[in-house]
């Protein structure tokens, strides 16, 4: 037996001296690893899909705006605007940002809607639809009734929210006029013919519809086209903030005579709070395990060094030194963190896998999303690091009380 | 010169506002590869005295010494590589350590004490196993042993490192006449061959009968000290 693996050997034949013991603290360990990757797991997914439907449907990754916009957004404003000087510098900008994959500018304002005999309210989102289609590549997938979702909306035409085709009682193809006041204060209406019908993104209350930019310039009575928003598809998500900081760069947001802002889709959608709920609830159930693995570790080892006070004893008076004496009280500690936490590790992959192949859905408001949890292998190595480290702080403080115990205190017990 | 020497050694505990003197000013010399024991009645301070000189203990007033080294003077850490060099313990109790099988716990002093090659630790274990009689029996665990079988291999445990000293504490009084003979050969031969000195603390007959020198302790004092005449073994 060389001295470390002497050292294991014995730590982990004291493990397997109280069986029962071991097999009880280890498996809270393990499930308490189980959770955490299968939570973590999950939860991880959810968080992707939903800020993918989201981003991919409407919101986009992120957007520009004329300064003082997004803070007056609820009113969608039509006197903060991107004139056709600021967009030709917006574009000419994102068009030279090879990150940027594509990019739609928008028109956005309230409007009334009426199908003759009744009339509701409406949030308009007037675009080129080409644009918008590969910006947010999973709109046109929630659109029904279209026959090109390149040019899902043309001239003379309309996308409404499900809500408002139901509610108007309304059919493909019927006209209905959208009225708006213009940024002077007119009003003015023209009729339009139902495209297709959206489904709302993110439940009941969506009542946003899509017309040609063209149609928004004939009802808002402009002489040329004022842009609300641009909104931006990157090519890698992952590269989100570094990209947002190249924009907002380029386009001066930093200086003190700022005229654009630009904002990435966590400071646009409410969602991004629930976002950072599931990423609290995540480290949640991290210091869970850390507590489990700290209480249990600690526990245990305290009690084999109550109950081995004699074998401490025995192998400090052979001559065993303090330091030896620890390593091997803190191997049995680390054992048992180190074995639970890969066990736990594999039976959670284990569970996701098993989730990823049964094909599972679920619906979350209307968007429906496929429950295949990708697997964090980065999160699994972190987990086992970090029950190993707690294990080693854990066993610490038995081992060192190990460690000191004068031999002749320690024959003494019985 | 004598190997061991005490000089004016006293050890008291101390209960809460009690004090026990379990020492009472001892002054005693042992000489190199000698078999000496000691005798007294329960209390009367046997353990304690072989304690300080297993470098278990510290006393409370008072010098050891051993092979020239003043031992009462050492921290933890050096007492601990002192007793790893120099001292091999029998406990009464037999203390072997129940996760390691018979080989493995003669051989725990040779690799977690001393760093002393495989090759080297096997033959040495395999040697005194079969000294004691043990070596059929190299692979069972201690709970798979009788109690005259743990003995005999917690004196190879002791004999193993070939100390210069061996403490033993009642070491025959767990055993029969027969394995209690076994084990006093073992003893006598590694006190010739390799000028072991052997200190007991014991009630048997047996092991006084084998003592040169018996010293007879009372309320933890020396109360008579006898050189017995020197026998061919």
């Amino acid at each position: 037996m060389s001295n470390l693996s002497g050292i294991i050997r014995i730590g982990v034949r004291n493990l397997m001296r109280y069986k029962r013991r071991t097999l009880l603290t280890g498996s809270l360990i393990v499930m308490g690893v189980v959770l955490v990757i299968v939570f973590g797991g999950l939860a991880t997914t959810f968080k992707s899909s939903v800020i993918g439907v989201i981003t991919n449907s409407s919101l986009s990754d992120m957007q520009i705006h004329k300064k003082g916009y997004v803070e007056s957004v609820d009113n969608l404003p039509l006197d903060i605007y991107l004139n056709p000087f600021q967009m030709k510098k917006a574009e000419m900008i994102l068009n030279e940002n090879k990150k940027i994959l594509a990019y739609s500018p928008r028109i956005r304002f309230g409007a009334m809607i009426s199908n003759y005999i009744k009339t509701s309210s409406i949030r308009m989102t007037a675009i080129y639809p080409s644009n918008e289609s590969k910006t947010c590549v999973g709109l046109t997938s929630r659109i029904k009734g279209i026959k090109n979702p390149e040019q899902f909306v043309n001239k003379g035409e309309v996308v409404l929210p499900e809500i408002l085709f139901k509610g108007l009682s309304l059919k493909i193809g019927d006209e209905v006029v959208i009225l708006s006041t213009n940024r002077e204060g007119a009003v003015n209406g023209v009729p339009l013919k139902i495209a297709g019908v959206i489904e709302s993104v993110m439940g009941p209350s969506g009542k946003d519809g899509y017309i040609h930019i063209e149609d928004a310039k004939d009802i808002l009575r402009m002489d040329e086209i004022n842009i609300s928003e641009i909104a931006i598809h990157v090519q890698k998500f992952d590269e989100l903030k570094n990209i947002k900081k190249e924009i907002a760069k380029a386009l001066g947001v930093t200086s003190t005579e700022q005229v654009f802002e630009v904002h990435s889709w966590d400071q646009l959608a409410p969602f991004s709070n629930i976002a950072k709920m599931i990423d609290v609830l995540i480290i949640m159930v991290r210091l869970i395990l850390i507590s489990i693995v700290l209480i249990s570790v600690m526990n245990i080892m305290m009690m084999s060094v109550y109950e081995r006070t004699n074998e401490i004893g025995t192998i400090a008076a052979m001559g065993t030194v303090p330091h030896k004496i620890l390593q091997i009280f803190l191997t049995e500690g680390v054992a048992l963190g180190l074995g639970s936490a890969v066990i736990g590790s594999m039976i959670g992959v284990g569970i996701l896998l098993t989730l990823n192949l049964s094909n599972l859905t679920f619906k979350f408001h209307t968007i429906q999303i496929l429950l295949a949890p990708s697997i964090l292998w980065g999160d699994v190595f972190w987990t086992i690091f970090i029950v190993l480290l707690i294990s080693i702080l854990g066993g610490f403080w038995p081992a060192y009380k190990a460690s000191k115990m004068e031999p002749v205190d320690a024959l003494r017990h019985v | 010169m004598s190997f061991i020497k005490l000089d004016s050694v006293g050890k008291i505990y101390v209960s809460g506002e009690l004090t026990v003197p379990a020492i009472k000013d001892i002054s005693l010399e042992i000489n190199e590869a000698s078999f000496v024991s000691f005798v007294g009645p329960s209390g009367s301070g046997k353990s304690t005295l072989l304690n300080l000189l297993g470098c278990l203990d510290q006393p409370s007033k008072g010098s050891v010494s051993i092979n020239g080294t003043l031992v009462n003077k050492l921290n933890q850490l050096e007492r601990a590589n002192f007793r790893g060099k120099n001292i091999g313990f029998i406990f009464q109790n037999f203390n072997l350590l129940p996760v390691l099988t018979v080989f493995e716990n003669v051989e725990y002093p040779l690799f977690m004490v001393q760093d002393i090659p495989k090759e080297e630790r096997k033959k040495r274990v395999l040697n005194l196993l079969e000294k004691v009689g043990m070596l059929d029996q190299k692979n069972k665990y201690p709970n798979q042993l009788s109690g005259g079988q743990k003995q005999r291999v917690a004196v190879a445990r002791a004999l193993v490192t070939s100390p210069k000293v061996v403490l033993a504490d009642e070491p025959t009084a767990n055993l029969d006449s027969v394995t209690a003979f076994q084990v006093i050969k073992v003893l006598h031969h590694m006190r010739d061959a390799f000028g072991t000195t052997f200190v007991f603390a014991t009630h048997d007959p047996k092991i006084v009968k084998e003592a040169e020198v018996i010293y007879t302790l009372e309320d933890g004092q020396i109360k008579n000290h006898e050189i017995m005449a020197k026998e061919s073994k």
